[in-house]
């Protein structure tokens, strides 16, 4: 039972954690259309630039501070690049995005090097929350499940009570009525981009010191994004949310676990005697998959429902 | 002439001028002054800090010899370095780059599976080239295999095989009467599983009291969140924990480990990787315990402390760490075999450097004739604060160092081996 409990409490604030990173991208997979090869990139700007503020001013300003850097490296990333791309199709921007997350990772290497940086938890939030059946858990991981929740509330709000919220939607749909009413179609564009960016740089502001900064950060968890993206459905919030969720809890549960093939026959009675490679594929255990189940997932999602969880099939 | 033929002209003459300048720029080579030495390993890549660092590592050693007259009368030992991009096929491309360079010597470290198709292309080069051939100086892969089953004449191996550290870690754990119930994770891959397997097969035979109570293998790079793996080792109640993983793994793994409150010891062979001791940090602080052939406050010795302060002299950004005293042997005892054999060719060198003794600061390291091994000293050592009696020098710069535990005699692991050594008529 406190197997049970552990492993979802845990398994929760992972899933949050990934809720942090992939609702930027799947915003703007949603509004715009664009899967952006980048998102990542600018989550790893968010740890560097968070790492390098608080070593100036300290970690809360530049909680404040690096978001709206790198939203702004967005919004101009979208004004002067992607939207040129436009024309050109997806696939153009695709590509853009693509090289951008390159050009981002040798800039990260050319200003702050190749190795991991110091980029440490605020002395404030470095200890235990609570104790649960003996597991710590600490006040910072408590934050980030905070943050991650304060996020998800501030955007369902921002989106559909605001009236920035309802043109961004409305533009989604019908750009054409919404710009001949008078609203700047490009500018929203370009708000929703810069958005969704400061989304991932906060993650990385957040999420850096907790795991490593260091330039392999972005590649590490961009697959991981896209896995969440797809199976909650492209462009819907919620199927995020519950995609960070399921995959975090799945993770978890599996990577505590003990269970193998073999294991499986000897609770059912059976006692095979295996040999050879078969003994060695009964053997492996699921938390030697554990981090790769979200990509089985992964694939079983595109196979038996496409649109994802919660995604709505594209009319083009 | 119209526009377009000008471009066309103008076109073709800086494509021939591309190709023509370098030949011609291409400075004419000082053989008889310098003997070169090539540095064949990552310089692009995931590890190519950890390649850029063991370049400066070996540039220094080279240096200190030259201050001191170089080899054969003077001549200066140059090194020349080749990238291996991390990956076989591009370590071969610059195995062959080095060879049309007529250089004789490489060295080598990063990645077993480079280590393993430059061992099959240097076997294969000295075989058909007798005229050309290139001794391999390997001063970082732990595959045991390379100095048994896969053993060569021109293969030279400076540092401690994976056998030789599971032995030093062993011995250390079965005198700790203190551990009762162990832990032990690894990454995986094979060599990986053959390591541990060793590990539990050595304590069997010295502590057969101690419980292994959990063994989980974890896809290396891949986990983000360690936190439901130390929640296993949490639950087994283990005390100790064999960490075998290496990198960021390793350092999240730890972290993992402070924030939910375990407390227990871990032994590492790859504590000391570039920028891990700072990403552990306060979390591993009296608990990581480390097998190496050396860190900076093994040896406080004069001698030791002068060559490591004129490394941070040369190199004073703190990332440019002094790591790799097996790849300082390298450079010493490759210099001392051309000298011994009076000569730079490949085989007479093998033969010099093959069986050769020094006294290194360390201790006495020989180079074995059987099978091409270095046996040398090896360390433990426990993490700790920069400050910390024992702890006079931190590494990368980081606030965190090793202190000194216990030093571990070249004959406590000096194991037997499979290897055949087929030694070349001429």
């Amino acid at each position: 039972m406190d197997f049970l409990i552990v492993s979802l409490l845990n398994g929760l604030s992972y899933g949050l954690l990934l809720f942090m990173l992939s609702s930027g991208l799947t915003l703007i997979l949603g509004m715009m259309g664009v899967l952006n090869f980048a998102h990542t990139s600018f989550y790893m700007l968010g740890a560097y630039f968070g790492y390098q503020i608080s070593r100036w001013v300290g970690f809360w300003p530049a909680l404040l501070i690096a978001p709206l850097v790198v939203g702004g490296i967005g919004a101009l990333v979208e004004r002067f690049g992607l939207r040129r791309m436009h024309r050109y199709g997806h696939v153009a921007e695709l590509l853009f995005t693509f090289g951008l997350a390159f050009m981002i990772e040798e800039i990260v290497h050319l200003v702050w090097g190749r190795a991991p940086v110091e980029y440490r938890i605020p002395a404030a939030l470095d200890r235990t929350l609570f104790s649960l059946f003996q597991f710590q858990y600490s006040a910072y991981r408590a934050f980030m499940m905070l943050v991650s929740l304060v996020m998800l509330a501030v955007l369902y709000f921002g989106l559909t009570r605001s009236r920035t919220g309802l043109i961004i939607q409305a533009s989604l749909t019908h750009p054409q009525a919404v710009e001949a009413l008078g609203h700047n179609v490009p500018r929203t564009f370009m708000l929703v981009f810069g958005g969704g960016s400061a989304l991932a740089g906060l993650a990385g502001v957040i999420g850096g010191n907790a795991f490593i900064t260091e330039p392999g950060m972005a590649a590490a968890v961009g697959s991981i994004v896209f896995v969440i993206v797809v199976v909650g459905g492209m462009g819907s919030l919620y199927g995020a949310f519950i995609g960070s969720l399921l995959i975090g809890v799945l993770q978890t549960f599996s990577a505590a676990s003990d269970l193998s093939l073999r294991k499986l026959f000897e609770l059912a009675g059976m006692h095979a005697a295996l040999t050879g490679p078969t003994a060695e594929l009964a053997s492996v255990k699921l938390s030697q998959l554990a981090p790769i189940l979200p990509y089985f997932l992964l694939v079983a999602m595109l196979i038996l429902r496409p649109q994802g969880l919660m995604g709505i099939r594209e009319e083009e | 002439m119209n526009k377009t033929s000008v471009h066309r002209a103008a076109r073709a003459a800086a494509l021939t001028l591309s190709f023509a300048l370098p030949i011609v720029a291409m400075p004419a080579s000082a053989h008889a002054e310098t003997i070169k030495v090539a540095f064949v390993d990552a310089l692009s890549g995931p590890m190519a800090n950890v390649g850029e660092t063991m370049l400066k590592n070996l540039q220094f050693a080279a240096d200190q010899i030259n201050a001191k007259g170089g080899v054969l009368g003077g001549k200066t030992i140059e090194i020349v370095p080749f990238d291996t991009k991390m990956s076989p096929k591009e370590a071969t491309i610059a195995l062959k780059q080095a060879s049309d360079a007529k250089i004789h010597f490489m060295l080598h470290a990063i990645s077993s599976s480079v280590a393993s198709a430059l061992l099959e292309s240097v076997n294969r080069q000295n075989e058909r080239y007798p005229d050309n051939r290139m001794l391999y100086l390997n001063y970082g892969s732990v595959d045991t295999s390379f100095t048994n089953a896969k053993c060569s004449f021109w293969f030279y191996r400076f540092a401690a095989n994976s056998d030789m550290k599971t032995e030093a870690k062993v011995n250390e754990m079965a005198a700790n009467k203190s551990i009762k119930k162990l832990f032990i994770i690894a990454q995986d891959f094979p060599t990986a599983h053959d390591a541990v397997q060793l590990s539990i097969d050595l304590l069997k035979k010295k502590r057969p009291d101690i419980e292994i109570v959990g063994t989980e293998f974890h896809p290396m790079g891949r986990v983000k969140d360690f936190t439901p793996y130390a929640g296993k080792i949490k639950s087994s109640v283990a005390d100790t924990v064999i960490a075998a993983s290496f990198g960021n793994d390793l350092s999240l793994l730890i972290r993992s480990g402070r924030e939910i409150g375990l407390n227990v010891n871990y032994y590492t062979f790859y504590a000391n990787g570039l920028g891990v001791p700072g990403a552990i940090g306060d979390a591993g602080v009296g608990k990581v315990k480390l097998i190496t052939e050396w860190h900076n406050n093994a040896v406080p010795t004069e001698n030791m402390e002068r060559y490591y302060a004129g490394f941070k002299q040369k190199y004073p950004d703190p990332k440019d760490e002094f790591i790799s005293f097996p790849g300082k042997l390298a450079i010493e005892m490759l210099a001392k075999a051309i000298d011994k054999a009076n000569s730079t060719d490949p085989r007479e060198v093998a033969l010099a450097l093959e069986g050769m003794k020094v006294t290194a600061e360390t201790g006495e390291v020989t180079m074995r004739k059987e099978d091409h091994q270095a046996s040398l000293p090896l360390f433990v050592a426990t993490l700790d604060k920069k400050g910390a009696p024992g702890v006079r020098h931190d590494l990368d710069g980081s606030g965190y160092g090793f202190k000194n535990n216990v030093r571990i005699e070249p004959l406590m692991t000096a194991l037997p081996t499979t290897c055949n050594m087929v030694r070349p008529v001429k």
